[in-house]
Order: C-alpha cells, then sequence, then structure tokens
C-alpha cells in the first residue's frame, strides 16, 4: 500500500521532544517514522534531535533509538543491522537521522564505508545548512553566501563563499542502490521515498532538506512554505537514484522567485543583487547538467 | 585438545573462534593483521560463524562494534596503536554504554616518530577509558584470556569493556607451542551473553542517551562500580576454568619467588619470562630478588602490590611507557597502591623498550643492581642519567 496523508500512521513515534517551532529537521524524522513503524531502529549521531529528544529520563522515541558517535552515524547502523541479522530478525529496517554537518563533513567517511560494502540501512540526512545545535556555525552545505555565526556576514566577507557539497551525486557516484532527495515542502513525495527505500535491500540514502528557523532567519511558520519554495524556484532538485540511472521528479514551477525565496531569509539579507545573480547562475549551471 | 605452534595473534584468533563473537569489526593495522587476517579465514572455512564486517577506520570499527553490542550480540575487534587512539572517542562510549565488547590490542609505539614496534604507551595513554585492561604474558595466556575476558566483560555485575594487550611483535609474532581447547569445553564455560541493555522491539528503548549533571554523576559511579566487580569475576572466572582447562591463573598480578623477596621487580607483558630468568640467576648470587607480574592495569590491583611488596626493600617499575613531563604511568598506580596502604618502600622507576629497543638481560641486571642502592628516580634505560640529547 502506498503511503499518503490519509493511509499514514497515527502513531507518533517522536513527540515530546524540546525541537524550536517550526523545526524542519524534527518533520523529517517525525513523518519517516511514521511510515517505517516500530520495527524502525533509528540512529541518531550527535546533533540537533538527539539533543532535542533524548535527555535522560526524557527520552521520546516510541521505537528503538540510540545516539552515535557525530563520526559514526553509519557504522552504528552498520553494527545494528549485522546484530539484529546475526540474531536471524530480519523484518527492521535500521534507519540513521544525521544532520548535514553529521553527513557530509564529519561522517561521510563512516557513510561511504556503508555504502561501499552495500550494508543494508536507510541513512537519511536532514539538511539544515549548518550546524545548528552548535549555533549556526558553517557545514560543507552551507550554501554560498549564506551568514553563519563562523562565515560572518561583514564589510569585507559576505558570509560562506563557498557552493554546497553535492552530497546526491557524491553518494551515487558509489553505485548506492538507491539514492533520492526530498523536501519537508513536499511531504508526500518524502514519504514515498522513504517507503521506497525501506523496501530496497542495500544501501540507501535520502537527502531531505529541512529548514531551521532559527538558522535561517524566517518565521516558526515559514519553515514548510519555504522549504517548497526551494524546489520550485529550482534551487533544490527532487531527483531519485536507482539502478545507475538518474531521474529528476519535478521541474521547478517559477525560477523567477527565487530573489524573492532568497530575500525572505535573514541568512542572506546581506547579499547584494550581484551575490544573488551568481546564485541563480548557480542554480542555472545544474539544470543544464540535467539535474544533477 | 590439541596441541599447535601459534604465533600470540594466532593463538589470540584460536581463543576468539572458540568464543565465537556473532559479529567481528576490524580495520588492519601492524601488527595486528594476523589476528583479522585468521579470523577471516575462519569466517571463509566456516570454522566461525559471525558477521565479519570490514569497515573503512578503527572509529568506524568500534562504533560497529558499539551498534552490534546494542543488539545484545557478542562482538569482537582488534587493533594497536595509532588505530586504538583513532577509536578514542568510541573507547568511552563503549564503556559509558556498558558494552562488553573485547578488542585485542596489540601493544605499538605512538607516532611521531612514526614506529611500528613494540611499546605500551598506547593503551596505558588510555587507562581512563574505562575499559578493562589485561596484559598477556604468552601466547597461551591470550588465546586463554580470549575466552576469559567474555566470561569477565558480559557478567551482569562488570558489564564492561575488555581490551586484552598483547606485546606487538614480543608477542604477536612469536611462535610458541599452544594448547587450544575443544569448542565443547568453551561452550560448558562460557554462556552465551544475555543482557537486558539491548535493542527490544516488544519493550522499546531509548540507549545511549545524553543525561545532565543531575544524573550524569549516577551513571558514571555506576560506571567505576562496574569495573571493581570485574576484580571478583575475574577471580570467579578463573576458579571456573582451572579444573574444566587445567590451567591456572592468579588473579590480577602474578607473582614470582616474592615471598621474601627484598627488591621486587614489578612489570607487565611479556618482558616477565625474562625477568623471571634474571630473578633466578641473582637468587643463585644470593640476592633475594622478585617479580611482580601486573595482568591487569585496570581494575588495578592495588592490594595486591601492597601485601606482596609490604616486606621488600625496595620495589622497581619497569614499564615501556612514559607520561611525559612525569613518569610512567605504571609507576604512578604502583605509588599510589603503596601510599595507600601506608607504605615506605622506595620505588624506583624504568622506562625502556620505547619504539620497540630490545630490553636486555643486562639491563634487568641492571635494574636489580641500582634498586639494592635505594634511589627514588626515573631512569631511562640505555640512556645516561640527565642526559641531553
Amino acid at each position: 500500500m502506498n503511503v499518503n496523508a490519509n493511509t499514514l500512521n497515527e502513531d507518533e513515534f517522536f513527540y515530546g521532544h524540546k525541537a524550536c517551532a517550526g523545526c524542519g529537521g524534527s518533520l523529517a524524522v517525525r513523518i519517516a517514522l511514521k511510515v517505517l513503524g516500530k520495527r524502525a531502529v533509528a540512529v541518531l549521531p550527535a546533533g540537533c534531535m538527539s539533543a532535542v529528544g533524548f535527555n535522560f529520563p526524557q527520552l521520546c522515541f516510541a521505537n528503538n533509538a540510540i545516539i552515535s558517535t557525530f563520526a559514526g552515524t553509519a557504522s552504528m547502523l552498520t553494527g545494528i543491522e549485522a546484530g539484529l541479522r546475526a540474531k536471524g530478525i530480519t523484518d527492521f529496517v535500521a534507519v540513521g537521522f544525521a544532520g548535514d554537518g553529521g553527513t557530509a563533513d564529519i561522517g561521510i567517511q563512516a557513510l561511504s564505508g556503508a555504502i561501499d560494502r552495500d550494508d543494508n540501512i536507510l541513512y537519511i540526512c536532514y539538511d539544515n545548512e549548518a550546524y545548528m545545535n552548535t549555533g549556526v556555525q558553517k557545514s560543507s552545505l552551507t550554501p554560498f553566501g549564506a551568514k553563519t555565526t563562523t562565515t560572518p556576514a561583514g564589510g569585507n566577507v559576505r558570509g560562506n563563499l563557498r557552493p554546497k557539497k553535492n552530497m546526491f551525486e557524491i553518494v551515487a557516484a558509489h553505485g548506492i542502490k538507491y539514492a533520492a532527495t526530498a523536501s519537508i515542502g513536499y511531504l508526500p513525495d518524502y514519504m514515498k521515498k522513504v517507503q521506497h527505500a525501506s523496501e530496497i535491500k542495500g544501501t540507501k540514502y535520502i537527502h531531505v532538506i529541512a529548514p531551521c528557523p532559527t538558522g535561517w532567519g524566517i518565521a516558526p511558520d515559514e519553515s514548510v512554505e519555504i522549504a517548497k519554495e526551494a524546489v520550485d524556484c529550482g534551487l533544490w532538485i527532487l531527483a531519485e537514484y536507482e539502478n545507475g540511472i538518474f531521474s529528476v521528479n519535478t521541474k521547478p514551477k517559477n525560477l523567477s522567485a527565487l530573489r524573492t525565496h532568497i530575500k525572505k531569509q535573514g541568512r542572506f539579507k546581506h547579499l547584494t543583487d550581484e551575490d544573488i545573480d551568481h546564485i541563480e547562475s548557480l542554480r542555472d549551471s545544474k539544470w543544464e547538467n540535467g539535474g544533477q | 585438545m590439541s596441541r599447535e605452534f601459534l604465533s600470540g595473534n594466532e593463538a589470540f584468533a584460536y581463543g576468539i573462534r572458540l568464543a565465537a563473537p556473532q559479529v567481528i569489526s576490524a580495520y588492519p593495522i601492524t601488527p595486528q593483521t594476523i589476528v583479522v587476517e585468521r579470523l577471516s579465514e575462519m569466517v571463509e572455512d566456516k570454522s566461525l560463524k559471525s558477521e565479519f564486517i570490514h569497515v573503512e577506520s578503527e572509529h568506524s570499527a568500534l562504533s560497529c562494534a558499539i551498534g552490534a553490542s546494542a543488539t545484545g550480540v557478542r562482538t569482537f575487534t582488534a587493533t594497536s596503536s595509532q588505530g586504538l587512539l583513532y577509536m578514542a572517542e568510541c573507547l568511552v562510549y563503549a564503556s559509558g554504554g556498558r558494552y562488553p565488547i573485547v578488542m585485542m590490542n596489540a601493544n605499538r609505539s605512538t607516532a611521531l616518530p612514526w614506529n611500528i614496534y613494540g611499546d605500551q604507551r598506547d593503551s596505558l595513554s588510555l587507562l581512563d577509558c574505562g575499559w578493562i585492561q589485561a596484559y598477556a604474558k604468552d601466547a597461551q595466556e591470550s588465546l586463554d584470556l580470549a575466552i576469559l575476558s567474555y566470561y569477565i566483560a558480559e557478567h551482569p555485575k562488570v558489564s564492561t569493556p575488555f581490551m586484552v594487550n598483547l606485546d606487538g611483535f614480543h608477542l604477536t609474532h612469536t611462535y610458541e607451542m599452544v594448547e587450544v581447547p575443544e569448542s565443547e569445553l568453551v561452550k560448558n564455560f562460557l554462556s552465551d551473553y544475555n543482557t537486558d541493555n539491548k535493542i527490544d522491539f516488544e519493550n522499546p528503548k531509548n540507549i545511549a542517551f545524553s543525561a545532565g549533571p543531575e544524573h550524569n554523576f549516577a551513571f558514571k559511579y555506576k560506571e567505576h562500580i562496574g569495573i571493581l566487580n570485574a576484580k571478583e569475576i575475574i577471580s570467579e572466572a578463573e576458579q571456573k576454568f582451572a579444573p574444566l582447562f587445567g590451567r591456572e591463573y592468579s588473579g590480577l598480578v602474578e607473582a614470582y619467588r616474592c615471598d621474601d623477596a627484598e627488591y621486587i621487580l614489578i612489570t607487565l607483558g611479556s618482558i616477565f619470562g625474562l625477568c623471571s630468568d634474571v630473578a633466578d640467576e641473582l637468587r643463585n648470587e644470593g640476592v633475594k630478588t622478585g617479580v611482580l607480574r601486573l595482568r591487569y592495569m585496570r581494575p588495578f590491583p592495588n592490594k595486591e602490590i601492597a601485601d606482596i611488596a609490604r616486606n621488600a626493600k625496595a620495589v622497581a617499575v619497569l614499564e615501556k611507557d612514559i607520561s611525559f613531563g612525569n613518569e610512567g604511568s605504571v609507576y604512578t598506580n604502583v605509588n599510589s597502591a603503596l601510599q595507600k596502604a601506608g607504605l615506605s618502600v622506595p620505588s624506583l622507576n624504568f622506562i625502556g623498550g620505547l619504539g620497540g629497543r630490545d630490553i636486555s638481560e643486562e639491563d634487568i641486571r641492571e635494574i636489580f643492581n641500582k634498586l639494592s642502592q635505594g634511589k627514588t628516580a626515573v631512569h631511562f634505560i640505555g640512556i645516561e642519567e640527565g642526559a641531553i640529547i
């Protein structure tokens, strides 16, 4: 049965936590666990989701959940999968929820190792584009121009100078069984991808864009809309990689909305028109590459 | 039982096959590699039924073992030197989570300068990580510790990870005749790992959590008690082991001719045999010497050291370690044991074997010679006192 808003599990597996209002990451975790159900074993590294949800004695996962080391999301998933399999248990999903820093920076080695071994795990990167838990520092998934506490926007430098690392392509280059991008602005698409991934044996990777109102400088009730806009204006491409083939899921609805989308976010407030032109050109070159 | 000509590494691998961990995750590093190679072969030829995970780093080796242990299965990993240091974060993670993982560490020097040979600075620099630390003297003890370690680590009163240290090359690569027990015997000795500290689909758990100032202290205290409890369980395990396997072990320490000894050399690892030979020679020459081997550094044999050193004129601590800016870590620990027992036995520290340099019979004679002169100081074997290099 395909999962959708009507068929989605009414049980909650991630509640009572202390995430900020409007947190995109917590929505990504909550919805994925509803799709995966009580046989999911969740691994969360140091980061927002473990910080808000895992403080003894207030523990807020209704399924089995464990914190890993910051660098060890994938390696701990591997161990859990191997341990349960060694016990003859097969009807479970070992799922990781790591942020952008935990995935693209400190955790990339372990993730690469797990994909190389084709371990039967599902790795979900909730990408809020900076180290939000420690107070908004730049990660390698922070986009060009974004102001963070370690890439301040001043008279000399206008925020982060480097473009976002392309984790989707990096993961696909391993020849992974399944990889997808998603957005919390398009939950039905995200749910479908989580469900599809859970039915594949081998390593699966889903990269979901998950705005952080605190770090992005947006209102709590705007995070879903901002995540939607990012897709609509072509900045974030919904795509899949399976059996060696890339496919783009949606065409951007309104390319010209990029400028207002950027301007809405406090982290980009300092950007000049030329800076936004540069963001636009980065976007356009991606689309010229077939969306990759 | 069979008798086989095995290196320390191979003997350990044979012991692990008998203990039959369900998940092994390991990354190769000299001089540990033979262990993972043998275990890989055993998995291939199906003489060991285990999931062997070829991880991409030592950090992942232990992280993976922690994940597996959290499902309630028996786990094993092995490393050495830089690898041990690279997984240091996971060491405290495993002990804090009370996961009874067994790890073999091939004691090796740490960079810089790069050096692949044996000294004990790698494991001794990590004494505070909450792991049980044992030091084997020979290949037979290595094999036996591979089995005993699981009994002790997995005991519910202990629930603490266990590091078995083998001197790099001196022990890992030296061949000896080793008695390899029958697997049926090991099955009688070692029951399956059984714990509540695991993932449970009937009663889902949030494990490896955060604990703030209010609760953290209690968890750390419990961890301390767990490793202290290992003293009792080590003794229990060895008493059960002896009649089944026909080999006796003596708990946290092994004393050689210490009963009436005036001069006692305290050391650890494979140098014990040579030290004992020198003690014999000196006894023949009329000097009352003895050797005390620390089989365990954690839990630390405070009482055993004090009891044995009580009537000595002086004790020497010989170790392949230096805590830069102070003295050898073993020496610090031994002095603490003496002080707590109210003893004022003079003690000297001898740092030797760094970077794999041989410690000769003559060096050990010189230790006893210096000891009878009773100066309290830290000596570097082979380096002139106060030398500026």
